[in-house]
């Protein structure tokens, strides 16, 4: 049988190798939030063949309208995004009409957003509020599907330490993404993100539960080896359900799903692998890790060397 | 390995029948087949979200400050009056919902006017009648009136400015009608008052007659018909020369001018029609691409459990489509990856159950044990990981009602449902149809036909 868990602390070093990177990247350029939770207008809008206003143009347009921090973006499709700050639509109708009048012919307005300042507030707030309230139900459920298991506690803390693994992936990734490809962080990106937590917890489950079972078939083995065992024994699964049928659909959604959903797919293919990942080589080596106390021998060296 | 085989065919047989049915039509309509007449019909034409087919979506907020509480049947008044004024408009398929406890969301799909929608929804429109004595105002004239949504007392107006009485506001008026006064040359304006505007009505012309009584939409006078009489019953009449136009229009802003609350719109989104379609088409494209390699993987990876588990995903399809369009829920983007999402979760089901399967197989079971051994011992975990998702889908679901997120709502709806009926065919329908494959003709090569 394959000894994974021997090999522990180099896949927390490779954790740490994918986390690291994007949380700088998010503490040095700050988190890109969207005007989903900040408050503000976003307004894409193509012009007429050979009739596109240049960004000073469009910025001085705001400016008459009494918006003075507009700002100008062209897109891949050949449209341009202009972030500014919250729109009535009284303004969005006068910017529109100053547009067109400056170019002589129609303006297609690709898409409108405009969410007011106190809301965008709340809705970050709220969404904190969820993401705590998802890890909350987590740590409760696991500890109740695991009463009868001998320390079910540390089954339910592995679990949520698995899961901040998968919440900083996936921040680290926005990070990365946000500097690199001018990601932000909006209301699809938080339901990605409540959505790897949900199935993060599936995963541990699933290996978890092949623990218990094992557990009681197995009682002479040694702990490592029985929780080796276990991981062994569902791996077959974890990589089909996984990579082959999770990530060949959000893969397609990624490639083919046109721009809207692109970002969100990324983010989940990501999330859902990490969440993968971390089951197999972060919850259940902290769960062996804790059982040998391994602090006291300094992280394994002691016993190891 | 299965008892009652034929019950199980049936059942199965039947769900999918039906599902079918909603699946291939817009209207499900049951004959009686004595008379011929409709016992049962039900619209179930599919409702594509915003971003499918682009339109609008505005989020209104009571315009009253934050740390007051507003009256949860004043905003399902207010509801209504933003879905009648804005059906009025002739636009198809709108839809208002409350989201929170002092938020309204509107939908429109698929218009492209929405200038007038906006302009719409913006004439907060709240109606009082006002009592200016001998003062009749002309139409236009801006009146304060010493009405407050929240019950607060109104600040005095500058110094020289008259502050009017509000008797009461138009959500005490019942019933609005035009009609014509006896002599049939002049149309007039009929309306009927709740009890307690009756009441309030009632006392006051009496005590007024001759006396203007101001009507006014949003501090704005739209009318001063004097009090000809007491108006005791509740019913009353305005006259006031009206041609068969101004009376509609009057009535209209009589019976939906009357918002119980003010509303501000604190968000907007417009999505265009181009947009949409475009990523409809392109994320269709992508979950069929992504389905088919699936299927194959099943197929070539487990052999004929895999071809078990690719028809019975394919019932799983048929049925959830059909509770989507039953229940009318609106497709959206982040739906549709719902969707594939749980198309994963019915697969992983599957695939730990035939894992469990071929372990077996290998330590020497035979067929019939390996199968029951399977699925027996799959299900706990099977059971307490599709929790966790439907747990996670909730909260989702309430962060996006509160918000009117809708593209949060469908995404989690989807998933939830999704997870719930892929338990079922992943449990239920592979068992059964593995089990009428393996009576059909029994394999000998497990190599083979299981890929262990």
């Amino acid at each position: 049988m394959i000894d994974i868990l021997s090999k522990r602390y180099l896949y927390f070093l490779f954790s740490l190798f994918v986390i690291v990177p994007g949380l700088i990247l998010l503490a040095v350029d700050g988190l890109p939030l969207s005007i989903d939770f900040t408050g503000g207008s976003l307004f894409e809008v193509t012009f007429a063949e050979g009739k596109g206003l240049d960004t000073e143009s469009i910025i001085s347009i705001y400016e008459e309208a009494g918006i003075d921090d507009a700002q100008v973006t062209t897109t891949e499709t050949g449209s341009v995004q202009i972030r500014s700050s919250f729109l009535t639509n009284e303004a969005r109708d006068e910017i529109l009409t100053a547009m067109q009048e400056a170019t002589g012919e129609p303006v297609t307005v690709i898409s409108f957003d405009s969410v007011g300042p106190t809301i965008g507030a709340q809705v970050a707030s709220r969404a904190a509020l969820a993401v705590g309230v998802a890890a909350l139900g987590v740590v409760i459920y696991i500890t109740l599907a695991f009463r009868k298991v001998q320390n079910a506690f540390r089954y339910g803390v592995c679990a949520i330490i698995a899961m901040v693994h998968d919440v900083a992936v996936v921040f680290s990734i926005a990070g990365i993404g946000a500097r690199y490809f001018d990601w932000q962080m909006d209301a699809l990106f938080l339901t990605a993100l409540l959505t790897v937590i949900g199935f993060s917890v599936q995963d541990k489950v699933v290996v978890f539960d092949r623990i218990r079972e094992n557990a009681n078939l197995l009682r002479r083995l040694e702990y490592e080896t029985l929780v080796n065992h276990s991981i062994v024994q569902t791996l077959q699964r974890s990589i089909n359900t996984q990579l082959m049928t999770v990530e060949f659909l959000l893969l397609s959604l990624a490639l083919f799903g046109g721009i809207t959903l692109q970002e969100f797919a990324v983010i989940l293919l990501v999330g859902l692998l990490s969440g993968t990942y971390s089951s197999i080589f972060v919850a259940a080596p902290i769960l062996v890790l804790w059982e040998k106390r391994e602090w006291t021998t300094w992280f394994g060296r002691g016993a190891n060397a | 390995m299965i008892r009652n085989l034929t019950n199980r065919i049936a059942i199965i047989a039947l769900i999918l029948a039906f599902a079918l049915w909603v699946d291939l039509s817009n209207d499900i309509e049951i004959l009686n087949p004595v008379n011929n007449q409709a016992l049962f019909s039900r619209n179930v034409e599919p409702r594509l979200g915003l971003d499918l087919q682009g339109g609008l979506q505005v989020l209104l907020e009571a315009d009253i400050p934050a740390s007051q509480q507003v009256d949860s049947q004043a905003m399902e008044i207010a509801r209504d009056i933003v879905q009648q004024r804005t059906d009025a408009l002739g636009v198809n398929e709108n839809v208002i919902q409350i989201a929170g406890d002092r938020r309204i969301v509107g939908e429109f799909p698929g218009l492209e006017d929405t200038e007038s929608v906006l302009a719409t929804i913006q004439q907060t429109g709240l109606l009082e009648f006002v009592d200016t004595g001998d003062y009749s105002p002309e139409e236009g004239t801006i009146l304060n009136t010493d009405y407050s949504p929240t019950g607060e007392p109104v600040e005095l107006p500058e110094s020289g400015e008259v502050l009017y009485h509000t008797i009461m506001t138009g959500s005490e008026l019942d019933a609005v009608t035009v009609g014509q006064d006896q002599l049939a040359t002049n149309y007039v304006i009929n309306f009927r008052l709740k009890s307690e505007g009756a009441r309030i009505f009632g006392d006051h012309t009496s005590a007024n007659v001759g006396k203007f009584l101001t009507i006014v939409l949003d501090k704005q006078v739209i009318s001063s018909p004097r009090i000809e009489s007491a108006i005791t019953g509740g019913e009353g009449t305005i006259t006031g020369g009206f041609t068969f136009e101004s009376a509609n229009a009057f009535a209209v802003q009589l019976r939906y001018g009357s918002l119980p609350v003010p509303l501000k719109i604190v968000e907007t989104r417009i999505i265009g029609p181009t947009l949409g379609a475009d990523s409809l088409n392109k994320s269709l494209r992508a979950g069929l691409i992504g389905m088919v390699i699936v299927a194959m993987f099943m197929i070539l990876y487990y052999r004929l459990p895999g071809i078990v588990a690719v028809l019975s995903i394919l019932i799983y399809a048929a049925i959830a489509f059909a509770v989507f369009k039953w229940f009318h829920f609106t497709l959206t983007l982040p739906g549709i990856a719902g969707f594939l999402l749980s198309t994963g979760a019915a697969l992983d089901a599957n695939i730990l159950i035939f894992e469990r399967m071929k372990e077996e197989l290998r330590n020497g079971r035979n067929l019939a044990q390996a199968v029951d051994q399977g699925w027996t011992r799959a299900w706990s975990s099977i059971r307490d990981s599709n929790l966790a998702a439907i747990i996670t889908s909730l909260i989702l679901f309430w962060f996006g009602s509160t918000f009117g997120a809708t593209i949060v709502k469908g995404f989690s709806l989807t998933l939830a449902l999704g997870v719930g009926i892929s338990l079922f065919t992943a449990i239920y329908v592979t068992r059964t149809l593995l089990v009428i494959f393996l009576q059909g003709f029994k394999p000998k090569n497990y190599d083979l036909w299981f890929g262990i």
